[in-house]
């Protein structure tokens, strides 16, 4: 048990403080109402303390000092608003905006840009020093992230989200002074994986999503014959409000609704429908699997990050996981069948539009062997930071919406898979179907609901859990960072989910900035909050999923087409 | 093993000799208490000797080791064991390295002590404290955040003591009981090229020469020794050349700060924007390139320098900043050379020697004043 060093007493701009020792002076400001600017700092990560904007003036000291990096100590006085500092913080400010070339007008984060921000509060000067960066380079992976060099300013947090953080090491810095550019690693055993933890901690955009809502804003305005369907990810009702102001966690689902509507979809449609037909597929195989004893452990593959991950460096594990598509490539099959066939629409005529806090998605819908019929279910796919974008764009205050209802692609009901957004999720909801199905006819033991062993922030989570007369050993591998325990003894568990973000889906690539410890919490706490008030928490439970499997097992090798996938060696 | 080790360095007030004059006794007693706080099975500690010596015009830790290699080693050893250290390293330059590294290992022998050589393309910022961690580690090499200091937590995260060639030297000779209070003091004279009249090989002909002389001499008392005092009209910069403080010939009186170097410029002789723009473009091409300040107020001075007509102001912005916010000494070395040169050479150099204009003199010395 760690010791806490006791308090100690500090001014900060003349005003006394009380404060603890071990967190940084930056921090105790925060929590003190004093917001020192700063855009090299994420706590998600150790103190860079390379923007030099977090400056701050400490008595006794000949230098300024980075609050980032400088913990408190007794008797310290500390001045963050004398001309003295404002002139430093201004300047490096001014630097860094001549590293950046400004594309604000078509950024989508252009009303949450802290730089920007910055500029207008501290009224930066930004026209003494040429924008330097014009030539630079866009590293683009696959269609789902991109690094647009000529708006980098040397922050490397991608580095850190994607060495530190996911440990996958594919983004290196290549040169030294000025000639610094952040570039994919050379070593061809080493690939992206799409997780866009780079995007989700760069502070201006320059890590960022390949981005698709152009395309949208042009087919809303002009369809033609097309019908437009949107589908939003379990995530986004307890995230995007945030990007209205409102807090974190608070559930908007039917101001999502509406929102898509405004925008002009003819349909919109929950993916936590598709969650449920994942489950209910998923927990299937599950059992055949520990019947047959072939495949174990079995694996998720709902992020298509970890897919990537997988195909890439673990070729020799992909027969362990499992075939069940991800949940809006389910939902979006249904869409294009049996919901297209039940309303009689050419299902050729049908854009579907995924609104997702991932960007492994965006490459994830591009897969050839998700093709129904020489169709793919899912046209294209936004992250949430885009999604909100369009909103704004349009001056759709989501916020003050009415609340309004989603399609089903069968007859109408509740659907259950609202956690799949949080690490741990897919595994609980898969439990909840696999207990139903071990137990058949068992009051008692198919009754159990939560899987509380699944949930939480930890890096790994293992439990072996008891389902009638069968020992399940599971673990849960949040972000993918800490595959490697999991990877190098599989033969200690029956079942794994892997979520590549840390968090899960609510810590996405494409998730709102900023994404947090605090505020992944948040977002997992709000999914589990709606799951446990539920009106429907058992996908298998799930009316209309029942009544499209039941459909697809008339259709022949559309069953197939619409519910399962294979993975490829990426090596 | 030197038991009064400690005190015997305490006692005779050895200062080290890289450039930053940080007391020894005070070094090694940090990395000591280090070890204690921990049970004696995780005591790991090691100890390098920076013998990369990047700092323009300082050549006396290449004269140290090629005279005097013995007694370098014989401190360092003392150190490696008064510390228990698992490793000790000389790291060295690469042409150092050429020159130095055969004759030190054969030395060595089977003694814990690795010889390594510094990275050609590290640069000047290769030879700071944490950046030489960095490359013994195989990381960027650039400086560390501190705290933690490299006493605590330095090489492999476990405490670690750097000392210079020549502090290692001072330390054999206090072991041998000869230790004498002298500096070696390396003194450079620079001819420009206009009193040449054409360009020799190099930008400039340069005359190096390793001197000793007593710690508490003052410059004057230096060159006059050495007959090294010029007889034309001049001014020096001393404590390295890049990062040395520039004085002109009536400022000689204190004895020599940072690194042990005098470097003799001709007063008129010498292009001023030359001179500055020499020193600019040096930390511009040796900014690691980690910190705002460094990584692009170096560039952005080398370039406003380069206009015919530069706007002083914004030169001297530039030059704050490096000094109140840079990540580590380098940057805060940058504006050192420049507003020296300003302050005490520039305001005796008569209009038409300068060779700016009567406005650029006039922004030069408001922007350039205190």
């Amino acid at each position: 048990m760690p010791i806490m060093n006791k308090l100690v007493n500090i001014k900060i701009n003349g005003k006394k403080i009380k404060c603890s020792p071990d967190i940084t002076i930056w921090q105790v400001a925060r929590d003190n109402g004093i917001e020192i600017p700063g855009l090299c700092g994420h706590p998600d990560f150790p103190p860079k303390a390379n923007c030099r904007v977090c400056v701050v003036e400490i008595k006794g000291r000949q230098k300024l000092a980075t609050s980032c990096s400088i913990k408190p100590e007794e008797g310290m006085s500390i001045t963050t608003d004398s001309p003295r500092v404002k002139k430093a913080r201004n300047f490096n400010l001014e630097l860094i905006f001549a590293e950046h070339i400004e594309k604000c007008p078509t950024c989508i984060r252009n009303t949450n840009c802290r730089l920007l921000n910055y500029a207008e509060k501290y009224k930066i000067e930004i026209a003494r020093f040429s924008d330097r960066k014009g030539k630079r380079k866009t590293y683009k992976f696959a269609n789902a992230v991109e690094i647009d060099g000529s708006q980098c300013v040397d922050c490397r947090n991608c580095v850190d989200a994607c060495s530190l953080l996911q440990k996958i090491n594919y983004l290196e810095i290549q040169g030294k002074g000025i000639n610094q550019e952040i570039v994919p690693a050379k070593n061809t055993y080493i690939d992206c994986i799409y997780c866009g933890q780079c995007a989700l901690h760069c502070p201006v955009a320059s890590a960022q999503e390949q981005t698709s809502w152009e395309e949208i804003d042009k087919l809303l305005a002009n369809r033609g014959d097309k019908i437009l369907v949107a589908m939003f990810a379990p995530s986004i009702r307890v995230s995007i409000g945030e990007e209205f102001g409102l807090p974190h966690g608070k559930v908007v689902t039917g101001q999502l609704v509406s929102a898509l509507k405004n925008l002009g979809f003819d349909y919109v449609f929950d993916v936590i429908f598709g969650a449920d037909m994942t489950t209910v597929v998923e927990a299937a195989e599950l059992i055949e699997r520990l019947s047959g004893k072939k495949n174990l452990p079995m694996i998720t593959s709902c992020c298509p990050g970890w897919v990537k991950y997988a195909e890439f460096y673990h070729p020799e594990i992909l027969p362990n996981l499992t075939t069940a598509r991800s949940p809006h490539v389910h939902l979006a099959g249904a869409i294009k069948t049996f919901w297209a066939q039940n309303q009689k629409i050419d299902p050729k005529k049908i854009v579907t539009v995924s609104i997702m806090p991932c960007t492994a998605k965006k490459f994830e819908s591009r897969r050839v062997e998700l093709k129904i019929n020489g169709l793919a279910p899912v046209d294209y796919v936004l992250t949430t930071r885009e999604f909100a974008w369009l909103l704004k764009r349009k001056k759709i205050e989501l916020g003050k919406l009415k609340p309004s209802e989603v399609s089903t692609p069968a007859s109408g009901g509740d659907s259950a898979g609202s956690i799949y957004g949080a690490s741990g999720g897919v595994m609980e909801s898969a439990l909840r179907t696999a207990a139903s199905l071990i137990c058949k006819g068992n009051k008692i033991c198919d009754n159990r609901l939560d899987f509380k062993e699944a949930r939480g922030m930890a890096g790994i989570k293992e439990a072996k859990v008891k389902i009638g007369n069968k020992n399940l050993r599971i673990a849960v591998v949040n972000g993918i960072g800490n595959i490697d325990p999991i990877i190098k003894r599989l033969n200690n568990y029956d079942y794994i989910e892997v979520m590549a973000c840390p968090g899960g889906c609510i810590g996405g690539g494409g998730q709102p900035i900023p994404t947090t410890p605090e505020i992944r919490k948040k977002r997992a706490d709000a999914l589990y909050g709606i799951d446990k008030n539920a009106p429907l928490r058992k996908a298998h439970e799930n009316k209309g999923v029942l009544e499209i499997l039941k459909w697809l097992k008339t259709q022949g090798k559309l069953n197939s087409q619409v519910l399962y996938t294979k993975y490829i060696k990426r090596s | 093993m030197e038991k009064n080790i400690l005190q015997k360095i305490k006692k005779a007030g050895l200062i080290g000799r890289g450039g930053a004059c940080f007391p020894v006794w005070e070094k090694w007693s940090a990395v000591y208490n280090e070890l204690l706080k921990k049970p004696v099975k995780e005591r790991k500690c090691y100890v390098i000797c920076n013998a990369s010596e990047g700092e323009p015009d300082v050549k006396k830790d290449r004269h140290i080791l090629k005279k005097f290699p013995e007694t370098v080693l014989k401190g360092m050893m003392a150190a490696v064991d008064f510390l228990g250290a698992r490793q000790g390293y000389i790291y060295l330059n690469s042409q150092y390295y050429r020159e130095i590294a055969p004759r030190l290992e054969k030395i060595i022998g089977d003694y814990a002590i690795e010889v390594l050589e510094k990275p050609h393309k590290a640069g000047y910022i290769g030879g700071e404290e944490s950046a030489i961690l960095n490359a013994i580690e195989g990381k960027k090499i650039e400086p560390r955040l501190k705290p933690p200091f490299p006493f605590s937590k330095g090489l492999f995260g476990q405490p670690t003591l750097t000392n210079n060639v020549e502090t290692f030297y001072n330390v054999g000779r206090l072991l041998l009981a000869s230790y004498e209070p002298n500096r070696f003091i390396t003194i450079t004279e620079h001819f420009p090229k206009s009193y040449l009249g054409t360009v020799i090989r190099l930008k400039n002909f340069v005359k190096k020469e390793v001197f000793l002389f007593p710690e508490d001499w003052s410059v004057k008392k230096i060159l006059k020794a050495s007959g090294r005092w010029p007889l034309y009209k001049f001014f020096v910069q001393v404590g390295g050349g890049a990062s040395g403080i520039i004085l002109n010939s009536n400022q000689l009186n204190s004895p020599v700060q940072g690194s042990g170097s005098i470097s003799i410029f001709s007063l008129e002789r010498h292009d001023p924007i030359e001179l500055i723009r020499g020193w600019a473009n040096f930390f511009q091409m040796e900014s690691c390139g980690k910190c705002t300040p460094c990584r692009e107020g170096t560039y952005r001075l080398k370039l406003e320098l380069q206009n015919e007509n530069p706007n002083w102001e914004i030169a001297r912005e530039l030059l704050d900043n490096l000094s109140e916010a840079s990540f580590c000494g380098l940057g805060c070395a940058a504006p050192i050379a420049i507003t020296g040169y300003f302050k005490n050479v520039f305001p005796l150099i008569s209009g038409k020697d300068s060779g700016f204009s009567g406005e650029q003199v006039k922004a030069v010395c408001e922007c350039f004043s205190e």
